[in-house]
């Protein structure tokens, strides 16, 4: 059969592993970087401990020999941080993918509905009413929820096309939060919460703790293993309502799920981060251009590939300078060039 | 295939866009729908496809009605394919004609081998295997036509419900792709395919359905259905038909022409 192999299917197998190689580098070199220094050996001492621990229930362990303040820097101050770094990286690029796919618009980001704007004013509102810092991530989460579930409401009373009519919802529906989280700006004590509100806009993981990556993993999980495993019928959103129905697929109900899924995500990302912006748009681009269009591949690539790059971003924003750079303005400054490239060299048209 | 229907009436806010039309048509018709712009052909091949509802009469697809039917039964009963036009993400060949299998996998299944080599073997059918790992956007909007010929086949469907199918498309493509569902139509699908080229259904059609103001005006052979007369009153322009002769077959041939005389 030469036929079928005058254009040979790309080496996606190989390159995924180099993407999951880069993505245990970074992984495990993510623990070595910070001001207070720990070798890679003590690192993979303590590492392997925990590990044991974990697995035989505290029965087993490695003999201690390292010090308390190595272990602190590496289990209670890195490794929430890193996980929630790599949960937040592959839910906003899984969830990037998924919202592009359903809303056949390779622009779209997951706050399209509203996930953002309706999380970051309930943040906003957390702080106002003097919440701790959990609570201020529960609110997020919930307004998250509870705004793409208002745009989605709207839209299906709407006589537009389904998915205009969710964009155009979801678009006033944020503008709708932005405007209150601007008010709440106004009214908001100048002395503290002001500030504080404004920088949990920005977007930051400075202040996560474990509890946080706790928070975040539940509805990230739950959100994420439904993506992965309908990934395949993704693509089948993208085609118009009339093929994609005629094919036998149940529309309606698929466009739910993803919108879920999608927005569960989206909301548990913000909710302990802050906005971060860019990453479900650039992530996904660049996974198209090394994996092709398939979402078989796509949410796969695009769940390591996001880990890696927030990863990333957040070693810089540790290590780069004494007062940290907010997240949401790395990736912002990371972001936006890599994606005028993108506009310049047409690099999402290229063949799969 | 045997499609039926009865007194179908659909209206759009409070308006009738189809109504009284009643039609039958058997396994391995090639049937062109034709009609002025606008006079709801979408919505006809829409309501087929159980994707809208009728508001009186009833359509039956092999004795079943489209809006009763599973969306898998559907799915093995009407193939759609809409006007060409390139996809927003540009999927492989054979990406695309695999998603044709979407009602014969399980919901969190993707698809195998096995179904790769069944796109594939639709694609060898069509003649354009050579295609499969392009992107649908780098090929010619004649082969793309060609590959949902190819996912409409692997669907298993028994009708093949197109929307000007050569809309789009060079006179070269257009016959390429007219010659397929030529094709199609003597392996036993029944096909119906909307157009605005009368010489499309007097040479490919086994049944012209012509629909004015939502109703029909003509239904029948194209022989008999498209006259002159029957041409002018559709497009509400003058229609000369004539008859030539190509390697021994006659042909018929639709020349609009100014009311004034040809010129």
């Amino acid at each position: 059969m030469t036929e079928d192999k005058q254009i040979r299917e790309p080496r996606y197998a190989l390159r995924f592993a180099v993407l999951a190689a880069a993505f245990v580098a970074v992984f495990f070199a993510s623990f070595l970087l910070g001001r207070y220094g720990v070798a890679a050996g003590t690192l993979a001492d303590i590492l392997a401990d925990k590990l044991l621990r974990a697995v035989s229930f505290g029965h087993f362990g490695l003999p201690v020999t390292w010090t308390g303040t190595e272990e602190a820097a590496v289990i209670s101050i890195r490794m929430p941080r890193i996980l929630c770094a790599l949960l937040i990286g592959a839910a906003l690029a899984t969830a990037g993918a998924s919202y592009q796919g359903m809303f056949r618009n390779p622009m779209v980001s997951p706050d399209l509905l509203g996930a953002s704007t309706g999380a970051g004013f309930g943040a906003a509102l957390a702080i106002l009413l003097s919440f701790d810092y959990f609570g201020i991530t529960v609110m997020a989460f919930c307004f998250g929820l509870a705004a793409v579930l208002l745009a989605y409401t709207v839209s299906r009373f709407s006589r537009l096309e389904r998915t205009l009519s969710m964009v155009l919802s979801g678009v006033m529906i944020g503008s709708l939060f932005s405007a209150a989280t601007s008010f709440v700006k106004l009214v908001a004590d100048t002395e503290d919460q002001l500030p504080a509100i404004t920088y949990w806009l920005m977007g930051s993981l400075s202040s996560i703790k474990g509890r946080d990556t706790r928070f975040a993993f539940v509805p990230i999980a739950v959100g994420l293993i439904p993506l992965l495993l309908l990934r395949w019928r993704i693509n089948l959103l993208t085609m118009s309502e009339a093929e994609a129905r005629s094919m036998g697929v149940h529309t309606d109900r698929l466009r739910a799920a993803v919108i879920v899924c999608a927005t569960l995500v989206t909301s548990a990302s913000v909710a302990v981060s802050g906005m971060i912006g860019w990453v479900g748009l650039v992530i996904p681009h660049f996974c198209r251009i090394l994996f092709g269009y398939d979402y078989r591949r796509l949410i796969p690539a695009s769940m390591l590939m996001g880990a890696t790059f927030l990863l990333i971003v957040d070693d810089i924003a540790r290590i780069a300078t004494t007062s940290e750079i907010p997240l949401g303005i790395l990736t912002s400054f990371v972001g936006a060039p890599v994606f005028v490239w993108l506009i310049l060299t047409g690099g999402g048209r290229r063949a799969a | 295939m045997r499609l039926e229907i009865k007194n179908l009436r659909f209206s759009y806010g409070g308006q009738d866009v189809l109504r009284d039309i009643s039609f039958l048509a058997g396994t391995g018709e090639i049937i062109a729908v034709l009609g002025p712009n606008g006079v709801g052909k979408s919505t006809f091949f829409q309501c087929l496809l159980g994707y809208l509802k009728p508001k009186s009469g009833e359509i039956l697809l092999e004795g079943k009605r489209p809006d009763q039917m599973s969306r898998a039964e559907l799915a093995r009963a009407a193939a759609y394919i809409p006007q060409s036009a390139s996809p927003v993400f540009n999927y492989t060949v054979l990406e695309m004609v695999t998603m044709g299998m979407a009602s014969q996998l399980k919901l969190l299944r993707s698809p195998g081998p096995d179904q790769e080599a069944r796109a594939m073997d639709a694609l060898r059918s069509l003649g354009i295997a050579h295609l499969a790992r392009r992107g649908c956007n780098q090929v010619s909007g004649g082969e793309r036509q060609l590959m949902m010929l190819a996912r409409a086949l692997v669907q298993d469907a028994k009708m093949l419900v197109m929307d000007e199918p050569t809309a789009n498309l060079d006179y070269g493509n257009s016959f390429r792709v007219m010659e397929r569902i030529r094709a199609l139509g003597s392996a036993g699908y029944t096909v119906l395919f909307s157009t605005h080229e009368p010489n499309q259904a007097f040479r490919y059609a086994s049944r012209v359905l012509a629909l004015k103001g939502g109703c029909v005006l003509a239904d029948g052979s194209p022989g008999d259905t498209l006259t002159e007369e029957a041409l002018s009153a559709l497009y509400g322009i003058p229609v000369a038909v004539r008859g030539v002769t190509l390697k021994g077959a006659p042909f018929r041939v639709s020349i609009p022409y100014e009311r004034g005389g040809l010129s």
